[in-house]
């Protein structure tokens, strides 16, 4: 078992996981892929900065750094997360143990982005099979979603009903959906009286009971969500400490809202590093 | 204590209620749900004479749920003078969800 886990490895985990190393703490990093951060082409506002460098390679420059301290990278996409005395870390690769996670993993995803989909939250659309799946036992219902974290939804609601359609939104279908049907096309709208009925897509209507969101990789609101962590708006709630309302569970940078700078990203990576240090230190 | 809400003492304990009435829709096997139980609990000893707080197991009391159209949990209800006068879903902290509920 590891002392932390930091899931991300932008600014925030990586900063978190070199302040964590140099207190001798047992720390790996589990990322999937580069955020953000790679999407922006011209960083000059950051400290010590003097050409202008692109996202995609100070996210290289960060992660060079934190093998050069020899903190382990892990390539694996996490698929959940469990906590009972510690914290059980699924991958799509294998499962590790942690006596604290940090979730760095980004600014979290915020839905469809399409006419209706606000009005139908709660109404229909739900983020969290595990939550909310026994209530449309043997309906018909809808999933969202092309990858790995789809796949992991399927699988929890395929004990549910039989009835599911899956809905790549455009996206290639990257995971074997065991001969659930597929809809590729692009959803247009979402429909329904006062409850979610129809998913309109650009080759036609779907009717539906339910509409299950797991598009792309499981962001850290999708985590605090399953395992019962305060959100507001999306981001979420972490105390001065940057400690969730879950013991041990932490969260730093985008996903807590607030500026979205690299500067305060690594500074919270900082901050809840020290906080973490503290919190393994006078943990029984 | 939140009163255990079901089809037999809705419509005495919540419908005919002289006070406003805050009712959970939960679930065992809902993390989230879990998570606010305690919260629930807190609000029933805060407001207690003020507000009556009950509790419904969608499992248990799938009509209930149905019949509110329950389609996420937790679904955390206000009922006043017999009506749903304002509703929230999802795991929140205990200020959050009296500042919706305006208590």
């Amino acid at each position: 078992m590891r002392d932390i886990i930091v899931i991300g490895g932008g600014p925030a985990g990586v900063s978190a996981a070199i302040y964590l190393k140099r207190f001798k703490l047992d720390v790996a990093i589990i990322m999937k892929d580069q955020g953000t951060l790679a999407a922006t082409d011209h960083i000059e506002n950051y400290y010590g900065i003097v050409e202008p460098v692109t996202g995609k390679d100070l996210f290289q420059r960060g992660i060079a750094q934190a093998k050069r301290l020899e903190i382990p990278i892990l390539v694996e996409e996490v698929t959940g997360i469990d906590n009972f005395d510690n914290f059980i870390v699924r991958t799509d690769a294998q499962t590790h143990q942690a006596k604290a996670v940090l979730l760095a993993t980004g600014a979290n995803k915020t839905g469809l982005k399409v006419k209706g989909f606000a009005d139908y939250v709660g109404k229909g659309i739900s983020f969290c099979a595990i939550c909310d799946g026994f209530l449309y036992r043997n309906k018909k219902i809808g999933l969202v979603g092309h990858g790995e974290f789809m796949r992991e939804e399927l699988e929890a609601l395929a004990n549910i009903s039989q009835d599911i359609v899956v809905f790549t939104n455009g996206e290639t279908l990257e995971k074997d959906v065991e001969g659930h049907p597929v809809v590729t096309d692009r959803i247009k709208a979402l429909r329904g009286d006062d409850l979610l009925r129809v998913v309109e897509t650009t080759a036609g209507d779907h009717q539906v009971d339910a509409l299950f969101i797991a598009m792309g990789t499981a962001s850290a609101a999708d985590f605090a969500l399953r395992m019962g962590a305060f959100t507001e708006n999306n981001s979420i709630l972490v105390d001065e400490k940057f400690m969730t309302n879950i013991p041990g569970l932490f969260a730093a940078g985008d996903c807590i809202g607030g500026l979205k700078q690299i500067a305060k990203a690594v500074a919270d990576g900082a901050q809840a590093a020290i906080a973490i240090h503290k919190y393994l230190r006078n943990k029984p | 204590m939140a009163l255990k809400i079901t089809t037999d003492n809705f419509k005495n304990e919540v419908l005919e209620a002289k006070v406003p009435v805050i009712v959970d829709f939960w679930a065992s096997w809902c993390r989230p749900c879990l998570m606010l139980g305690p919260i629930i609990e807190e609000i029933a000893k805060d407001l207690d004479g003020k507000v009556k707080v009950g509790k419904v197991n969608v499992d248990e009391e799938g009509y209930l749920a149905q019949q509110f159209r329950v389609s996420s949990i937790p679904t955390i209800m206000l009922f006043k003078d017999g009506k749903v006068a304002k509703q929230a879903v999802g795991l929140m902290r205990k200020e959050d969800l009296l500042k919706t509920f305006g208590l």
